[in-house]
């Protein structure tokens, strides 16, 4: 990006203009590109997605009214949001009140800056990437406390703390399940894990070894802890805490919340599928043109994290909520241990195996498949015995 | 209730202070169950008490008894329990009739049991749904919530409502069985007696679920019946008590039923999980009565003759139901004239509140929510 | 570093860090130094330390500086209660800052335009150089750091349980 930008400044489109000047403007312009080409509609379609599926499984039909399917319900529901009185209570803390729900939205989509969509498409490859997503998380945890002690709400401020301390519990576990992927391939770069992975389903970390298999589980968990998903929507719980901490916001500011929750939800997905799922790989030498090998891989890149969002979406319909001492003993006694576990065990293996095992992640791949090829009998079953009147058909 | 007295209390033993926070949950707040308040003071997470505002939603019910006479009253009793207005319905009537000594003509009976079971279906669907939704799983509370309409259409069949039926009269039952209700009735029982089982594979073995629910605000079988805990809420704690065995009244006597009580099967007896538990094995039972009563049902009036302006000899009358929270008392006095002198309703609510003070104490904020959907308090059937 | 992004992160960085110790709200405080915590790890991060900035936010900004907010909030502080309970600490800071600020130009004296001026190695800022130098050449402050924490843990759990 930055020689494109030289390019222009060479080619004297700016006139005199400093280059200091330039790259800052220009940086604003491609990031409000993307923020409104881009992350808006991928948030609108990830929410519209989350409300067909989910009441789907309710076996009620869900919002299909404002455009085809219902996918510009997003759009109306943003619509309807900005147009309502943004109330700002008169004891809350005003500054902070204002400010909180920017500062989750920005920490979101600063972490868009390292997923990389395709060999091509990644904004910045940095050396780091891994770790910058989580130190990203991290500080979004000071503007989830920020919003509950600025409403000046008890129950915001319950909301707020008990977000912050899953947030920074579960770095812990998160950061440690990383952590065997980095060992593997030496480097934190998102792009060169993918490279370090294959097209073939046995050639993703996924399948790499048993150990990395679990702590891909793991990591899903941790990350569903950390963007506050069901059964760890602890900090929002309605029934416990009305609405957590954003329950004195209203109008935009909640909407921008609803952004940064649902946009979370893909970046969960987009990491997993960079991390154990091999990212954009897939099978090359078919084409020479880079435009529809990029897009091919932006699509397979899709594909891959929406199963994980899909997977988040159901288990969200499922699962009920745990408690809080239960979320925190599942923290530090089971997902910590196991972890480090994880983290021994494939070092062991590298040591042992130093260019991989070339028989285990054939048969894991073969077992994953076995389960669920019975799991998808099990549901087939059910769906025929199953008494209520379904909704079979996807285009109601 | 003022809040004086329960500001901030900072206590200093052992060198390290906490400070208590006071939290106003209710009136208006997602899980109370209708217009409900609870002060309570937590320490972090950690419930010290929760003081139920008890009055918040009085209505003077029985008063109103007092000025609109006997038949009159009728249309208030749904109100007393909007959830499972059937049963008070049935209670208002029954004392009225033992009051003045009319007798039900047999099919009316039958008509009223049906009625009454159905609306314990209803009832217990919208129970255990939004337990398990103040727990935060969403998907079995639409799950409940769709069979529960199915009910709701069986009783707006019968009575032309589908909240408060009014559906009942002194002397018997407004309207007689529709056409085909038999067959409708028994094709809703077969569908849904399956989906029973199903529930339970769906959410009550459910790991996440057992594990808020288990060993959570346990009642001992002596406490409840100290607090007085009626119905599910007193069969959770493994005390086979229902009015309609021990105490039986209607066609009752001749049914068969079981009365399930809890069995601590996951936990200590007479937590959570045992309540709820109840509550899903009285389902089956509700259903096993009403297939009987269709079976069994006579033919003849429904509604036996009863004075227009109905005076009760001098006295008073007491009778009890097994309503869906429970033992529900209803008293009358009558001075001999066309409004009663006095009303009393006891409800299985009430008794319900007045335990959470004690059972809430060292629980998390949490498990209030759990408490509260377990006890299945309805808050307008708290203050009448 | 050239002397425009330097100054356009030197000013506000002061400024925030200014804000900290002035600010009468301590959540504000608390912040404010979150603020400066994470306008230091872009420094940092101009000085192709990567690795270094984000640890410095995920560490400080993100846990330590979480942790404070946590207890600032609970505690509920009224700025006014901070106030008065300054027990004269304000002349020592004041020495305090002084000998600072004196050690500081001293340093400054000491120091060669030089180094500045010396290329980078190769690897510099990475993991491996950063976790090669800390598990070679710093091995013992390494470890010993590692046993404080311990300590401390041990001490705050035995604290909790009293």
């Amino acid at each position: 990006m930055q020689s494109f930008i030289d390019g222009l400044i060479a080619s004297g489109v700016f006139g005199g203009l400093p280059a200091e000047a330039i790259y800052p403007a220009m940086m604003f312009l491609f990031a409000s590109i993307v923020v409104f080409g881009f992350v808006l509609p991928l948030v609108t379609i990830t929410i519209w997605l989350e409300r067909r599926v989910w009441s789907r499984i309710q076996s009620r039909v869900g919002p299909n009214r404002v455009g085809p399917q219902g996918v510009l319900q997003g759009l109306a529901d943003g619509v309807k949001n900005i147009l309502k009185e943004d109330v700002v209570p008169d004891a809350a803390d005003r500054p902070l009140f204002v400010f909180a729900p920017y500062l989750l939205v920005w920490g979101f989509l600063a972490t868009f800056v390292v997923i990389p969509f395709s060999s091509a498409l990644v904004i910045a490859d940095l050396n780091v990437g891994i770790l910058y997503i989580v130190a990203i998380v991290a500080l979004s945890a000071v503007g989830v406390l920020m919003a509950g002690w600025a409403s000046n709400n008890k129950w915001s401020l319950l909301g707020g703390i008990r977000s912050a301390a899953q947030v920074v519990s579960y770095e812990i576990p998160a950061g440690l399940a990383l952590l065997p992927v980095v060992l593997l391939t030496g480097t934190l770069s998102t792009q060169g894990i993918i490279q370090a992975q294959g097209w073939a389903p046995w050639d993703w970390f996924l399948f790499h070894s048993p150990f990395t298999f679990i702590a891909a589980f793991a990591f899903y968990i941790s990350a569903l802890a950390e963007t506050n998903r069901t059964p760890f929507d602890i900090p929002e719980a309605e029934s416990e805490l009305v609405a957590g901490f954003a329950t004195e916001y209203s109008g935009f500011r909640f909407a921008l919340f609803f952004l940064a929750e649902w946009g979370s939800l893909y970046v969960t997905g987009a990491i997993m599928a960079v991390l154990f799922l091999g990212g954009w790989q897939i099978p090359t030498g078919w084409t020479n043109n880079t435009v529809v090998l990029n897009i091919a891989q932006l699509t397979v890149f899709f594909l891959k994290a929406y199963f994980w969002v899909f997977l988040a979406m159901w288990i969200r319909a499922t699962l009920p909520r745990i408690r809080v001492d239960q979320m925190m003993s599942l923290c530090w006694k089971y997902l910590v241990p196991l972890g480090f576990v994880n983290l021994v065990g494939t070092a062991v293996w590298m040591v042992i195996w130093p260019e991989g095992n070339t028989f285990v992640p054939y048969l894991m791949v073969v077992g994953t498949l076995a389960l669920l090829v019975i799991f998808f009998r099990r549901v087939l079953y059910h769906l025929r015995r199953a008494k209520p009147e379904l909704y079979f058909n996807p285009a109601i | 209730m003022s809040l004086a007295g329960y500001e901030f209390e900072v206590q200093r033993d052992d060198g390290l202070a906490t400070e208590e926070m006071t939290l106003n949950m209710g009136p208006q707040h997602p899980s109370t169950h209708g217009v409900l308040r609870f002060v309570v003071k937590a320490d972090g997470e950690i419930m010290r008490t929760a003081l139920p505002d008890i009055g918040y939603l009085h209505r003077s019910i029985e008063k109103i008894s007092e000025k609109v006479g006997y038949h009159g009253f009728m249309p208030y009793t749904d109100r007393v329990d909007y959830v499972s207005a059937m049963q008070c319905n049935q209670g208002w009537a029954m004392v009225c009739e033992r009051a003045a000594g009319i007798e039900v003509p047999r099919r009316g009976e039958f008509c009223r049991v049906i009625a009454c079971e159905l609306g314990r279906i209803a009832s217990h669907l919208l129970s255990v749904g939004t337990m398990v939704m103040d727990i935060g799983g969403m998907t079995p509370f639409t799950h409940a919530i769709r069979e529960r309409e199915k009910v709701n259409n069986l009783l707006e069949d019968l009575c032309g409502a589908r909240l408060t039926f009014n559906y009942m009269r002194i002397g018997g039952v407004a309207w007689d069985l529709p056409p085909g209700y038999t067959e409708q009735v028994t094709a809703f029982l077969d569908q849904f007696e399956p989906l029973i089982d199903e529930y339970n594979d769906l959410i009550s073995y459910n790991k996440i679920y057992v594990e808020r629910l288990a060993n959570v605000a346990a009642v001992s079988k002596e406490e409840a019946i100290n607090y007085n805990l009626v119905g599910p809420n007193l069969r959770g704690c493994g005390f086979q008590y229902d009015v309609r065995r021990d105490e039986p009244y209607s066609i009752y006597p001749e049914l068969d039923f079981e009365v399930p009580v809890g069995t601590g099967e996951v936990g200590t007896l007479g937590d959570c999980f045992d309540r709820y538990m109840v509550r899903i094995k009285e389902l089956k039972e509700s259903c096993k009565i009403v297939r009987q009563c269709l079976e069994m049902i006579p033919d003849g009036p429904v509604l036996a003759r009863v004075a227009k302006k109905l005076k009760p000899p001098v006295g008073d009358a007491h009778v009890r139901v097994e309503a869906s929270r429970g033992d529900m008392g209803w008293y009358v006095v009558s001075d001999g004239s066309e409004f009663p002198y006095r009303t009393k309703i006891r409800t299985g609510s009430f008794s319900a509140m007045s335990i959470v003070d004690k059972l809430s104490r060292g629980l998390m904020i949490a498990d209030l929510i759990a408490l509260i959907a377990s006890l299945d308090v309805v808050a307008p059937e708290v203050d009448r | 570093m050239d002397f425009v992004t330097f100054f356009a992160l030197a000013i506000p960085l002061v400024v925030v860090a200014v804000m900290v110790i002035a600010h009468p709200s301590p959540v504000y405080s608390a912040l404010f130094l979150v603020m400066t915590l994470f306008l230091l790890a872009v420094y940092f991060l101009f000085l192709n330390a990567h690795m270094v900035a984000a640890l410095q936010i995920i560490v400080y900004a993100g846990a330590i500086m979480v942790l404070f907010l946590f207890v600032i909030m609970l505690l509920n502080l009224q700025s006014d209660t901070l106030r008065t309970q300054r027990h004269g600490l304000g002349r020592v800071a004041i020495i305090g800052g002084v000998i600072l600020l004196a050690e500081l130009g001293l340093l400054l004296q000491g120091s060669s335009s030089e180094l500045a001026e010396s290329s980078l190695p190769e690897n510099f800022g990475t993991v491996e150089a950063l976790g090669s130098q800390l598990f070679t050449k710093y091995l013992l402050p390494f470890e010993i750091t590692g046993i404080l924490l311990l300590v401390a843990v041990v001490g705050a759990v035995v604290l909790a349980k009293r």
